[in-house]
């Protein structure tokens, strides 16, 4: 051991294990760096990250307020239901993705496994519905319809169906009392989106979304949704990594959500309903002379109105559809009947949605814009079978004269002629065609008629109608002057090329033809149901025009009053009281004398004893058959309805609305017979209610609606799906309509 | 031979007393022992109790309904290695170098019996030999040993006998031989975490017996060469590549070593500086992080105890390797300083591995954290490790 040092160790081994000591330590002061990095500098990215591996969310849905009708009764509810959803986190979790779990369940259900699996697919642009809108995160409904086997072959057998989940859950409900079935004024749900969660976020309160909600997509659902929805509850819960919960960290209760009461009479709003579809049933059998053809009839809707509030005490909308088939996720059949051309698009809310023409029922304004020129009331008219204006013939309606008639005699027996003249007078004295401070009576009173405006109905998606004047026209020339002009030269000489050759030298003028047509409601004028439901209210009224409604208020799920909504008035009509009493004079000879006395007066209604007033319209449509009006009113109501395709007024809607003033005022064989009647004035007061919420219906009035159901030519419209339609089990189903809030 | 043991004459010729004297002298071997090693150590043995402990009290569906089970598990474990590291002290490294050849067939055999149906396979890899009564071995543990053991035997009998200044080739060669051996076996099982912690360890005694550069280096070259071998001729099928890349991307693997990765990083990152306490780290009451008491043990303590805990976990370790480092520099012949230089180079890689993967520097792999784990087959071995290193240091030369 003489050549080797003391220690048994040469230099190099020295110097290595140096090297190694340095080595290791600096190995472990990597992982301090390290540490350091993962704790301290990034250590709040990591807590969000824990915190969110270790909270569940699970949301309680709020049990969704009700839609009321006037006495109480439910038009929107809910109802207890099995239903089965599926956690799409715990589908990923299964080494298939889900598969096997998803097919098995189909068996269970009796479904197919291509619709269990499409209706738990994600919506996005490709995907077809149906699919899942709401957030991935929340268990997806696959039935809402299971029966309590299925449910308990699910339970028992766990450990097969992992992530999918049986529960009675409180579903929405339309029980379509009396039959009303309302589907366009009612609406629809369908759950948030996660767009539309995240934009929700810096709202407070019942505005803010959460990723279970359903919310109202149309009509009262959509208006009233934060009253309704109520604050869905949210229990924090802390799980393992299986998601087994191991504790608690907080629970915000669900609170249930406001009820609405609407103005809506439910067997009012049935008898509507029926009568509509039955007028355009009976028009189907009409030839029309001009299409040489039957009438069509494709659409229509009826409007009833309280003339002292504006509040809407029935609107019916045809061709209509099952608002439950939106309950649980829409089928894509479904989807598809309500939204294809074929299905004519049952979505749409006619009565605020429809335009067309107003034909002659626009004479009303008509009459009062005569009357603001300086037109005496008691001035002779001459009503001569045709007049030349501008070298066109405009010719009375099927030629008819009567020589010199007042105002009154005009409205009642619709005499085109008439207005033409005055109209025609006006427009000269405005300066013809090239115009000096034109006073404009005639458009100007159609917007004091509240025309060519939103009527501001608590409905969504209304629209605004169009009243044709020099503005209008000015705007149109401008939006449309290059394609006019475009065929300057074109060699063509049909009407439309030359309509176009002619709009492109002066299109902004407003012409004679305009003025003549416009008088009698024809040309570019546009208004929807609700707007002539309202002027003809004003008629009734002494001449307010209300703004329609249709929530009266707005109770709590006891049954308090939260909010009153007050009929809010939107401004009044020109005319003065001796106007009104001559236009209400001259609309009560409508139904006795006049275009409407065949389905009224003749046909035994007692006039004498129930005053009605009405006027009627038939409106020219372009390359379609004439549009039917038929807007009435008595000292209550104002009854509109019309018809797309659906002959004249009277004749396309007399029967009908006739059958509607029977039942409101119980009219049977020419009598009044106040047990039989349905609602002889508007329920002025809210509904009572039980101390456990829910509503005592008045059942004062014995006879069911379908009393007045029958009309004289059968009874209902084919194809419609809406109440007629409805099985009887529904109102069965909602025996104890409190049943879901025992849920929450 | 003869050479080596003239050498501690000293030791051996102490006047006699009696016992305690003997203990308490200056010149007995208890006052030579490193302390400070032993006591970190040991603080990290008994500490780590208390997280196996807050990582197993939940777990029913391993405690059977005793939440104190695996503590108490972890400190029997303890207690045995405590006595085998006695065991150690008292026989001696030296006196253990006539008994290497029979541990190393003895280790070999028994490494063996793990690919004949005696073996079990858990977690995938097929390196356990149950025991019966839930115990149950890991024999690659205690191979890592009588690889330290028996290379340094081979590598510094002729230096020690002063024949060479350095081990010659053929000796080195020797050496490799008997390394590959037991590696070749246990690469079989298939358990790469430790075949990997074993070519750290051959390394590591070869630096330290100075065998010749080109050795070293051509080693190191050889592993680099078949690494980029094996990676080239796919020998590793594409999951086995995963496995192993998804410590730095885990969405190469988000359901297995991925998902590890992840909550891992998630539960010392949530951890800040202080930690969320003890038994209050909702990563593990959730258990989130898998394997938590053994291969994950350090994200309860970086979870729970925070920067500050886990960093004091990291400083013993620290202190551990540094007394181990100059046992090695001081000991007083190659075989002693080999030796130490084995079980550095063990601890320091396997501890570099652990901590590195639950911090998501390095690839997963199933090793236990020394001293920390649950486990009794690394705690063993740790602890015979820790034997050994107090042995070299015991009987190094009195002028030292």
């Amino acid at each position: 051991m003489s050549n080797i040092p003391e220690t048994g160790r040469t230099r190099r081994v020295t110097i290595r294990l140096v090297v190694l000591q340095v080595l290791v330590l600096s190995l472990l002061a990597t992982l301090g760096g390290r540490l350091w990095y993962l704790q301290i500098r990034n250590g709040q990215e990591y807590t969000a990250a824990a915190s969110q591996n270790h909270i569940r969310e699970v949301v309680e849905p709020a049990v969704r307020g009700e839609i009321l009708d006037a006495d109480g009764r439910v038009l929107a509810g809910n109802t207890t239901k099995l239903v089965v959803s599926v956690s799409r986190t715990a589908l990923l979790q299964q080494k298939d993705g889900g598969k096997a779990v998803l097919a098995r369940l189909a068996g269970v259900l009796g479904m197919s496994a291509q619709d269990v699996h499409d209706k738990v697919r994600l919506c996005n642009a490709q995907t077809p519905k149906p699919c899942w809108n709401g957030s991935p995160y929340q268990p997806i409904p696959v039935t809402t319809d299971a029966t309590t086997q299925q449910a308990m072959q699910i339970m028992e057998r766990r450990e097969d169906f992992p992530g999918v989940t049986a529960q009675p859950t409180a579903l929405r409900q339309y029980p379509a009392p009396s039959g009303a079935n309302a589907a366009q004024v009612l609406g629809y749900l369908s759950p948030v989106t996660d767009e539309e969660v995240k934009n929700s976020q810096n709202r407070t309160g019942r505005e803010k979304y959460q990723p279970a909600d359903q919310i109202g997509r149309a009509g009262l659902e959509s208006v009233y949704d934060d009253d309704l929805r109520g604050t869905t509850g949210v229990n924090r819960l802390e799980v393992d990594n299986l998601g087994r919960v191991i504790g608690s960290a907080g629970t915000t209760p669900a609170v249930p959500g406001n009820n609405v009461v609407t103005s809506i009479d439910s067997r009012v709003q049935s008898l509507v309903e029926k009568q509509l579809l039955g007028a355009m049933k009976d028009a189907r059998k009409v030839w029309d002379t001009n299409s040489h053809s039957f009438y069509k009839a494709d659409s229509g809707a009826a409007v009833v109105m309280d003339v002292h509030t504006g509040r809407i005490i029935a609107m019916a909308s045809a061709p209509s559809y099952d608002p439950n088939l939106w309950v649980g996720g829409i089928s894509a059949k479904d989807y598809r009947n309500l939204t294809e051309k074929k299905s004519n698009y049952p979505l749409l809310n006619r009565a605020i949605q429809g335009l067309s023409a107003p034909g002659s029922t626009f004479k009303v304004v008509s009459t009062s814009a005569a009357v603001q020129a300086g037109y005496s009331l008691n001035g002779h008219y001459l009503c001569s079978p045709a007049m030349v204006i501008g070298g066109r013939t405009f010719k009375n309606f099927e030629g008819e004269s009567f020589g010199p008639i007042t105002l009154e005699k005009a409205l009642e027996v619709s005499c085109d002629t008439v207005f033409y003249g005055i109209s025609y007078d006006q427009w000269l004295k405005d300066g013809g065609i090239k115009p000096k401070h034109p006073k404009d009576w005639f458009y100007k009173t159609a917007h004091q008629f509240g025309l060519g405006a939103k009527t501001g109905i608590d409905l969504p998606s209304e629209v605004a109608g169009r009243i044709p004047d020099r503005k209008w026209k000015q705007d149109y020339y401008n939006a449309n002057h290059d394609a006019w002009c475009a065929l300057k030269n074109s060699p063509k000489t049909d009407l439309a090329t030359q309509i176009a050759k002619e709009n492109c030298v002066d299109g902004y003028v407003m012409r004679a033809g305009d003025s003549v047509n416009y008088a009698i409601g024809q040309g570019d004028t546009l208004v929807t149901p609700i707007q002539m439901a309202r002027v003809y209210s004003a008629l009734a009224n002494g001449g307010t025009l209300y703004q329609p409604a249709l929530a009266k208020a707005v109770l709590g799920p006891d049954g308090k009053l939260v909010r009153d909504i007050k009929p809010v008035v939107n401004g009044r009509l020109p005319d003065s009281k001796q106007t009104l009493a001559y236009i209400n004079q001259a609309t009560a000879g409508v139904i006795t004398e006049g275009t409407a006395a065949w389905k009224f007066t003749s046909a035994g209604w007692p006039q004498d004893k129930i005053q009605l007033h009405a006027k009627t319209g038939t409106a020219e449509v372009a390359g379609k058959q004439t549009t039917s009006w038929l807007d009435t009113y008595s000292d209550d109501y104002a009854v509109v309805m019309t018809i797309s395709q659906g002959g004249t007024g009277s004749g396309g809607s007399g029967d009908a609305i006739r059958k509607i003033y029977e039942g409101l005022y119980g009219v049977k064989d020419g009598k009044v017979d106040p047990k039989l009647a349905l609602l002889p004035k508007p329920q002025s007061s809210l509904p009572k209610f039980n101390p456990d919420g829910s509503a005592v219906v008045k059942t004062a009035y014995t006879t069911p609606a379908d009393t007045f159901a029958s009309p004289a030519g059968g009874a209902l419209g084919g194809g419609f799906a809406g109440a007629a339609a409805l099985p009887p089990y529904r109102n069965e189903l909602w025996a104890d309509p409190r049943q879901p809030r025992s849920l929450a | 031979m003869s050479g080596l043991s003239s050498s501690y004459r000293a030791v051996r010729l102490a006047p006699r007393r009696n016992t305690v004297q003997r203990l308490l002298h200056r010149d007995s071997p208890l006052r030579r022992m490193d302390w400070v090693l032993l006591l970190c150590a040991l603080a990290l043995s008994l500490g780590s109790s208390l997280l196996v402990w807050s990582a197993t009290r939940n777990r029913t569906d391993l405690n059977h309904g005793d939440p104190e089970y695996f503590l108490l598990r972890h400190l029997v474990n303890l207690l045995i290695g405590l006595a085998l590291f006695g065991a150690v002290i008292a026989i001696g490294h030296l006196r253990l170098r006539t008994a290497v050849p029979f541990l190393y067939v003895l280790s070999l055999l028994v490494l063996l019996s793990v690919l004949t149906p005696l073996g079990a396979t858990i977690n995938g890899n097929r390196n356990w030999i149950v025991l019966g009564g839930g115990f149950s071995i890991q024999p690659s543990e205690f191979a890592k040993v009588t690889i330290i053991l028996g290379m340094a035997v081979l590598l510094s009998a002729r230096v020690d006998a002063g024949e060479r200044e350095t081990p010659d080739h053929r000796t080195v060669l020797q050496a490799l031989i008997l390394a590959a051996i037991p590696m070749g076996i246990i690469m079989m099982m298939p358990d790469l975490g430790s075949v990997m912690v074993m070519v750290v360890i051959v390394l590591g005694v070869l630096l330290a017996s100075g065998a010749p550069n080109r050795w070293v280096v051509g080693l190191i070259s050889a592993g680099v060469g078949g690494a980029v071998a094996v990676w080239r001729l796919k020998l590793l099928s594409q999951y086995q590549i995963d496995r192993f890349a998804a410590f730095a991307n885990p969405a190469l693997d988000p359901a297995g070593v991925g998902y590890n990765t992840n909550q891992a990083r998630i539960a010392i990152g949530s951890g800040g500086l202080l930690g969320k306490g003890l038994f209050h780290g909702t990563q593990t009451t959730g258990q989130f992080v898998p394997e938590q008491q053994t291969d994950f043990i350090f994200t309860v303590a970086g979870e729970e105890l925070g920067f500050v805990g886990a960093g004091l976990i990291l400083l013993l370790l620290g202190v551990v390797m540094w007394r181990a480092c100059r046992i090695a520099r001081q000991a007083g012949d190659l075989y002693g300083t080999v030796v130490a230089a084995g079980v550095v180079s063990w601890f320091a890689f396997q501890a570099f591995e652990n901590v590195g993967m639950t911090l998501g520097i390095m690839p997963v792999a199933g090793l236990p954290l020394p001293f920390v784990s649950y486990g009794g087959s690394s705690m063993f071995a740790v602890w015979i490790g820790i034997g050994l290193l107090q042995s070299v240091r015991m009987q190094r030369p009195l002028s030292a």
